[in-house]
């Protein structure tokens, strides 16, 4: 999963036409380290979504703008537009359930 | 050994829930070299990978950071051959005719003859309006994972008891102001805890008051407290809401399966049994007298020695139960 930064987020997530997925998290987070894998795992079965990661200790404007206080926190947005907001960690076949529209 | 050859899948054990109790079931198990499963729905470490210092486990004079004591459980656990599998859900568990069990999970049914339960507990939700709708905008039971994004803001914790008390010290670490918001005038937690939090200018006591709303437009601006001897209602200006106002056991799927008490908590006799033979429960979830690592790490050792104990008379009536079990492996197919 690639990682996007406070100056690339608006290209590579707003600016992107398609589905995507971005994981809220930081080094300190326990859960976080525990949803990375799963989020892993998901980008490999839907080819159809981009999938990134956001470092919340390096972006904290982008944080702010789209109210993330706790994390983990995953955003799924299409065509540059907010559709989804999933917060904590769970298990992958929850994560797909609540995912489910968004990923098609 | 002979009904493994009859079923290559059956397991001796499946332990659900890899905190503290779990794990050290999945040491004392594996160490017996039983099959050993331990089945956990998020990440190992249980309660304990949420907590920021842990003081009073025996070993750690200068305190463990709750993570690190959860990583140490699990490696030890899985040096000792026990198979650990996280993000896998338990939904159910059903006694077969052979008088194993079936565990079923989100992904698939395990076949084993003795199940150890500890699921450990959850923090419980207040239901109060604006709860749920700021979740991850400001609501939070978790100080650790979410303490450093509150750095320069303001915040409250609500409950008196230790989790209270010590998320509400880290906290206050980054955050300019913790209001603690109890329902009594009194704290339940440690007094080593009460000492800090007192001594730290950070705090200000929000005694003998209740939660009513959380506020907000985007994100969390406010929690309006109502006082419970005078009626009178406050706002505190806050970014964020911390609440530990008790734990809810994950055992409402165990509803029909095992006895629980009147809070959700598994019953057992003193041997850790419940009333399904070869099924045992330790850790929070148990019906115990106290929540502490140490109780866990205990109950975990106690319950993986009365499963060795219960498999040792099993395989003395191996020769039926061998047969018992070829005649439904048999029946599916």
């Amino acid at each position: 999963m690639d990682a996007v930064s406070q100056d690339d987020f608006e290209a590579e997530v707003i600016k992107t036409p398609g589905k995507v997925l971005v994981d809220f998290w930081a080094e300190w987070c326990g859960p976080c380290r525990m949803i990375g894998p799963v989020l892993e795992d998901l980008a490999v079965d839907y080819p159809g979504v981009k999938f990134v990661k956001l470092n919340v200790d390096e972006a904290p404007a982008v944080a702010q703008q789209f109210a993330v206080m706790n994390i983990p926190t995953i955003l799924a947005f299409e065509g540059g537009e907010l559709k989804q907001r999933i917060v904590g960690a769970m298990p992958k076949a929850k994560l797909v359930e609540e995912l489910g529209a968004f990923l098609g | 050994m002979s009904d493994r050859t009859l079923d290559p899948d059956l397991l001796d054990v499946v332990i659900v829930g890899a905190g503290p109790a779990g794990l050290t079931a999945g040491i004392y198990c594996s160490r017996g070299r039983l099959r050993t499963v331990i089945l956990e729905r998020n990440m190992a470490g249980g309660q304990i990978a949420l907590t920021e210092l842990v003081e009073n486990y025996p070993g750690f004079p200068e305190g463990i950071s709750g993570l690190d004591l959860s990583d140490k459980m699990k490696s030890q656990a899985v040096q000792f051959g026990a198979e650990l599998r996280e993000i896998q859900a338990v939904t159910s568990l059903r006694r077969e005719a052979d008088g194993c069990y079936g565990v079923v999970t989100d992904q698939g049914v395990l076949r084993t003859k003795a199940v150890i339960l500890a699921p450990g507990v959850e923090a419980k939700r207040s239901g109060i309006p604006g709860e749920a709708a700021f979740i991850g905008r400001g609501v939070s039971w978790c100080a650790t994972c979410d303490g450093p994004l509150y750095r320069g803001r303001i915040v409250a914790v609500v409950g008196g008891g230790d989790s209270a008390v010590e998320e509400g010290l880290f906290l206050a670490k980054f955050a300019d102001k913790v209001y603690l918001v109890h329902r009594r005038d009194e704290l339940r937690a440690a007094p080593i805890a009460q000492e800090r939090c007192f001594a730290s200018p950070k705090f200000e006591f929000v005694w003998d008051s209740v939660p009513r709303k959380i506020d907000g437009e985007q994100m969390v601006e406010a929690l309006e407290v109502e006082n419970v001897k005078t009626g009178e209602m406050r706002r505190l200006p806050v970014n964020g809401v911390f609440i530990y106002i008790g734990q809810l056991p994950n055992t409402t799927w165990l509803k029909d399966i095992v006895d629980l008490d009147d809070q959700g908590y598994i019953v057992t006799d003193g041997h850790l049994r419940t009333r399904l033979p070869g099924v045992f429960a330790c850790g929070d979830a148990h019906a115990n007298p106290i929540k502490q690592i140490a109780m866990a790490v205990g109950e975990g050792a106690l319950a993986a020695v009365q499963v060795q104990r219960y498999l040792d008379a099993l395989d003395c009536a191996l020769p039926g139960a061998a047969s018992a079990a070829g005649g439904s492996a048999a029946a599916p197919a």
